[in-house]
């Protein structure tokens, strides 16, 4: 790892301060991608300002029609809350299931969303949920959050401070994991609402999206078993040593039909 | 940079560079050779602590961030010259074979016990997630954790009390 300056403010303030005066600068959170990034000496921020201790980032809670998340709280926090539990199940298993507990433990929603793997789990989520991003000057719709591989709509020096989710009773996340990571070979998130279904893929490798053509299908009546013969864009799929693109597209058809099987829609 | 640092309940000043990892202060510091380093992409286990009883990975992790928090590595389990009753449980069920991701495996099998009290063994599997082992298969890790879980239960209810939760 390259050298670097650390600072750890209490404040919100604080951190946006210490971000925008060095272009350098970068947050840490849980750290559990950016420092296996830095130990592989494919990033080099000049300072880390760790966001461990600003009180603003954290804290869970139901808000108005849903829940608000606080950035650092950890896929752990998150996972075993009642109200996340309640409110939201599919999101509280979803985080249950990111990597290892040891990683659950320390990475949080913030850096996950920052982060914007293609493969991560939460990015699926919020954009199935309709969720909202609000960061330090304003608050993000996840469709304009979340704009490509690794990218978001973040400005340098902008923090993500917290999560609106609205409540979703109906909904299931289905992943088939990469078994080293346990990162989503494919995964799919599904919510059904008054208004209809939404389908989000993650996975996939072009970054994360809505399979708008299988929400259509669902509204007009198809089943899980329908979903072969709906068109799915092949361009939104990559091949890498893990699985090919062919065998990705297959497994997203498959993850969304599972998800379906949930119980959650049975109702 | 100066940091504090509280391993196994000594509080210790080090002064090391900031991009230190907590891994590498404890064994090349504090020379805590237990916690072991076992992959580069955070991946192994080899490495989990306990950071205010909760495992970590200390390899994905700066020493500095663990400040104003209890550190626990596996020198921290023994009592008197007594093992922890998980790690006897590896002893007595034969939970090694060459012993290098031992340290991370009762790490990770006490954090087990801390969610799960008495975790079924389909639990035990599917928490392991974060813990690789090349030598066992497995099988025995499972039983070790299980039987050290009970182990607890019994000394937390029984002729032992207070030493339930490991530390
Ligand atoms: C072994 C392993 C398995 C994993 N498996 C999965 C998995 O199955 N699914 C999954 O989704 N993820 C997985 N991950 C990734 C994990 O969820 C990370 O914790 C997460 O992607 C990053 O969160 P973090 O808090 O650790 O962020 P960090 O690593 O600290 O930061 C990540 C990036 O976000 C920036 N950042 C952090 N916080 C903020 C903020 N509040 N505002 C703006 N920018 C910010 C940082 O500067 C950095 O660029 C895995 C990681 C590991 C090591
Ligand atoms: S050495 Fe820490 S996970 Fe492998
Ligand atoms: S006993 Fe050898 S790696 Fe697990």
């Amino acid at each position: 790892m390259h050298a670097f300056a650390y600072c750890r403010p209490a404040a919100l303030a604080d951190a946006l301060r210490e971000l925008a005066a060095d272009a350098e600068a970068r947050p840490l959170a849980g750290g559990q991608t950016l420092l296996p990034v830095m130990r592989a000496r494919l990033a080099a921020p000049s300072r880390l300002v760790d966001l461990a201790r600003v009180r603003e980032l954290t804290g869970i809670a139901a808000a108005p029609g849903g829940l608000r998340l606080g950035a650092m709280e950890t896929h752990a926090a998150i996972a075993e809350h009642p109200a996340v539990k309640r409110l939201a199940p599919a999101l509280a298993r979803l985080a249950g299931g990111i990597g290892d507990p040891q990683v659950r433990n320390r990475g949080t929603i913030g850096g996950s969303l920052a982060n914007n793997d293609p493969a991560a789990c939460y990015p699926a989520a919020l954009l199935a949920l309709g969720a909202a991003i609000e960061t330090d000057r304003r608050t993000l719709a996840a469709e304009d959050f979340f704009t490509g591989l690794f990218a978001t709509a973040l400005a340098p020096g902008e923090l993500v401070v917290a999560v609106q989710v609205p409540a979703a009773p109906a909904a299931a996340y289905v992943k088939f994991p990469q078994p080293a990571s346990r990162f989503a070979l494919v995964g799919a998130f599904v919510l059904r609402t008054e208004a209809g279904y939404r389908v989000a893929i993650t996975g996939g490798g072009m970054g994360v999206f809505r399979w708008t053509e299988a929400e259509a299908a669902l509204d007009s009546g198809a089943t899980g078993a329908d979903l072969a013969g709906v068109p799915l864009d092949p361009e939104l799929f990559t091949g890498d040593l893990h699985a090919s693109a062919r065998y990705r597209r297959a497994l997203a058809r498959v993850a969304v039909a599972r998800a379906l099987a949930d119980p959650a829609f049975a109702a | 940079m100066e940091m504090r640092l509280e391993v196994n309940g000594t509080a210790h000043r080090l002064d090391l560079p900031e991009r230190t990892l907590l891994v590498h202060a404890l064994r090349d510091q504090l020379r805590l050779t237990g916690t072991h380093i076992g992959c580069d992409t955070s991946q192994c286990g080899a490495c989990t602590v306990h950071l205010d009883g909760v495992a970590v990975k200390s390899c994905t992790m700066l020493a500095v961030q663990a400040e104003g928090r209890r550190i626990t590595t596996i020198e921290g389990l023994a009592k008197d010259g007594a093992l922890h009753p998980m790690q006897l449980a590896f002893h007595i069920h034969h939970g090694l074979q060459c012993g290098y991701c031992t340290p991370g495996m009762i790490m990770a099998g006490l954090d087990i016990v801390r969610r799960h009290p008495r975790p079924d063994l389909g639990t035990i599997r599917a928490e392991l997630e974060g813990n690789l082992c090349r030598c066992t298969g497995y099988h025995n890790i499972i039983r070790a954790i299980a039987a050290g879980a009970e182990a607890m239960a019994a000394a937390a209810t029984g002729e032992r009390p207070g030493e339930g939760q490991g530390q």
